[in-house]
């Protein structure tokens, strides 16, 4: 069952004809609206007509995060303001978010591309599907809610936070979709089996993204809850969910290549690498109007095949991800990079340096527990003294990530000092 | 009329309490008094110790968390109600106790106790009016 049969089972000849199309159009675009873009390809020589087709996609420079923060919050926007009908945010490196925006075309550009993932997963205009993502400025809520729309299937508007309710509508509207992160609906599988309720739901697929997870976890929640669970994968930059998404045979996840082209590259040397091969996924976005990227650089490491799938459709599949070539943690489904807590930490007066992260999973639910020595300098006599100094760090902490933090205060020296750059982040979770 | 208490943080991990001690110890310091205060996680050692600022560098010197905290330590007659007859003193103000804890070394039928207050300058005009004996670091020292 496909989606958008024509787009999504094209050969590839007329595939690489339609993407040369639009990625010259773009790169004609960004060089014209975007004063970052054009001054990046000046300081290599480069115009826009020297990029003729996808084969010379390689030539165009890299877009990382970093660009994005220097034109915060609206400087790589390649449309007036007016015609954005949207934006939304991620976390940067640093306390300034990732801003990215939509025009209406491109908001329906993303329903669509969610749309076929859901297909994917079974999901017609029949369904009830409850959306159990974050809504507000992370894109997994309205990403997942438009998509849900678009097919016309019967959108719930869960949001996360409320497990209790959300059990309670599944069995009560007789949901048979959800769409959330792993480690959530695999929380809500144990509450669901605890309470004796698998029986008396109607769910049959899951959509879950916005965070990696194995293929045993993914086997897990199908058992759990005798469901097909389905791994959707994307970004705010380059658009949110939806990006791509594993079919029924779950060998990888279709990209959704008429509007994005990936390309692996090495983190260390950036040249492509072998068909095949792991290394640095890369996207260029060759239809979105508010905010083109050029080769943005992903920092998800993965492998790309190109043989046609089982399920018929011709599009390239990314394999299940293997890291990641920064430091960036995703934490229930938000990003975290330790910069941003350290930054937290020293604005919190009197606060050591010295601190580690620890991300563990306790029940399918992450936890987040960052550990700061206590020095000289700023401990107290009194009990009350050090407490307030728990509340200060973790609500500081909670409005750069907007995760609350279990913070323990530790003796000094505990932490251990490294020889060259410190080690400040333990992840307990298997997720690859 | 002050004396110097040790505030030490540690964790709650085994054996801890005991390197604390042992570092004392090893720095020739007597320790006359001690409390624990705890939290699932983490507690606070208070002392009271022949040479406060020793094993406060001591301390420091093995990577302990550690400072001196001014308190008041007063002998009381060991007997029915001295202890309440001068806390009535402290509770008429507006000074607050933090903590206090006894001083275990006796003499002469006397009892002792280390109080923190929020104002400590004035509780000890209070308890030196009402016929209180406050001991300094000095006769600390000497116990």
């Amino acid at each position: 069952m496909y989606w958008n049969e024509k787009m999504e089972t094209m050969s590839r000849e007329e595939l690489t004809a339609l993407q040369s199309e639009r990625l010259v159009a773009t790169v004609k675009r960004v060089y014209e609206k975007v004063p970052a873009y054009r001054a990046k390809m000046d300081a290599i020589g480069l115009k826009p007509e020297d990029i003729k087709g996808v084969q010379d996609l390689s030539k165009l420079p890299f877009t990382t995060k970093a660009d994005l923060r220097d034109n915060y919050p609206f400087g790589l926007f390649a449309v007036p303001q007016d015609e954005i009908v949207r934006v939304h945010a991620s976390s940067g490196t640093t306390g300034k978010p990732t801003v990215v925006g939509y025009t209406a075309k491109d908001i329906e550009m993303w329903s669509e591309c969610v749309a076929r993932c859901m297909t994917m997963a079974g999901i017609t205009k029949k369904d009830i599907v409850q959306v159990a993502y974050g809504y507000g400025l992370f894109t997994g809520g309205l990403g997942a809610h438009y998509g849900a729309e678009y097919i016309g299937a019967t959108t719930v508007p869960m949001g996360t936070g409320n497990t209790q309710k959300l059990v309670t509508l599944m069995k009560d509207f007789g949901a048979t979709a959800i769409a959330c992160t792993p480690s959530y609906l695999l929380h809500i599988s144990e509450v669901l089996k605890e309470a004796g309720e698998i029986g008396n739901l109607k769910l049959r697929a899951a959509v879950c993204g916005a965070e990696p997870w194995t293929e045993e976890m993914r086997l897990q929640i199908e058992r759990n809850l005798h469901i097909h669970a389905h791994d959707i994968y994307g970004l705010s930059e380059v658009m949110g969910p939806g990006v791509a998404c594993d079919c029924e045979y779950h060998e990888g996840l279709h990209v959704c290549e008429d509007y994005f082209i990936p390309e692996i590259i090495s983190p260390t040397t950036l040249e492509p690498v072998a068909p095949g091969e792991t290394g640095e996924l890369v996207f260029t976005t060759i239809s979105k109007e508010g905010l083109p990227l050029i080769r943005y650089r992903t920092r998800d490491l993965t492998s790309i095949t190109y043989d046609k799938c089982k399920c018929g459709r011709t599009t390239c599949r990314i394999s299940r991800f293997k890291g990641r070539s920064d430091d960036m943690l995703i934490i229930r489904g938000v990003n975290v990079f330790p910069s941003q807590v350290e930054e937290a930490l020293l604005g919190v007066d009197g606060v050591s340096p010295h601190y580690m992260i620890l991300v563990d999973r306790v029940n399918n639910l992450d936890t987040l527990e960052i550990m700061v020595e206590v020095d000289g300098k700023f401990f107290s006599d009194e009990i009350k003294g050090l407490e307030s100094l728990s509340v200060r760090i973790g609500k500081a902490v909670q409005q750069m990530i907007g995760l609350n933090a279990k913070i323990k205060l530790v003796e000094p020296r505990t932490i251990e000092r490294s020889m060259g750059k410190a080690v400040h982040v333990i992840d307990k979770r298997k997720l690859i | 009329m002050q004396a110097k208490q040790l505030s030490v943080f540690i964790e709650n991990r085994e054996g801890r309490l005991d390197e604390v001690l042992a570092v004392v110890a090893k720095a020739n310091v007597n320790i006359l008094s001690l409390s624990l205060a705890d939290t699932s996680e983490y507690g606070l050692l208070r002392l009271i110790v022949s040479d406060p600022a020793k094993a406060d560098a001591a301390l420091r010197a093995n990577g302990f968390s550690s400072m001196l905290t001014d308190v008041l330590v007063v002998r009381l007659d060991n007997k029915v109600g001295s202890l309440q007859a001068f806390l009535s003193e402290i509770s008429k103000t507006e000074i607050n106790l933090e903590y206090m804890y006894g001083l275990t070394i006796e003499k002469e039928g006397k009892a002792s106790l280390v109080i923190k207050a929020s104002d400590l300058k004035k509780a000890s005009e209070i308890l030196l009016s009402s016929g209180a004996e406050l001991l300094t670091a000095e006769d600390i020292a000497k116990l």
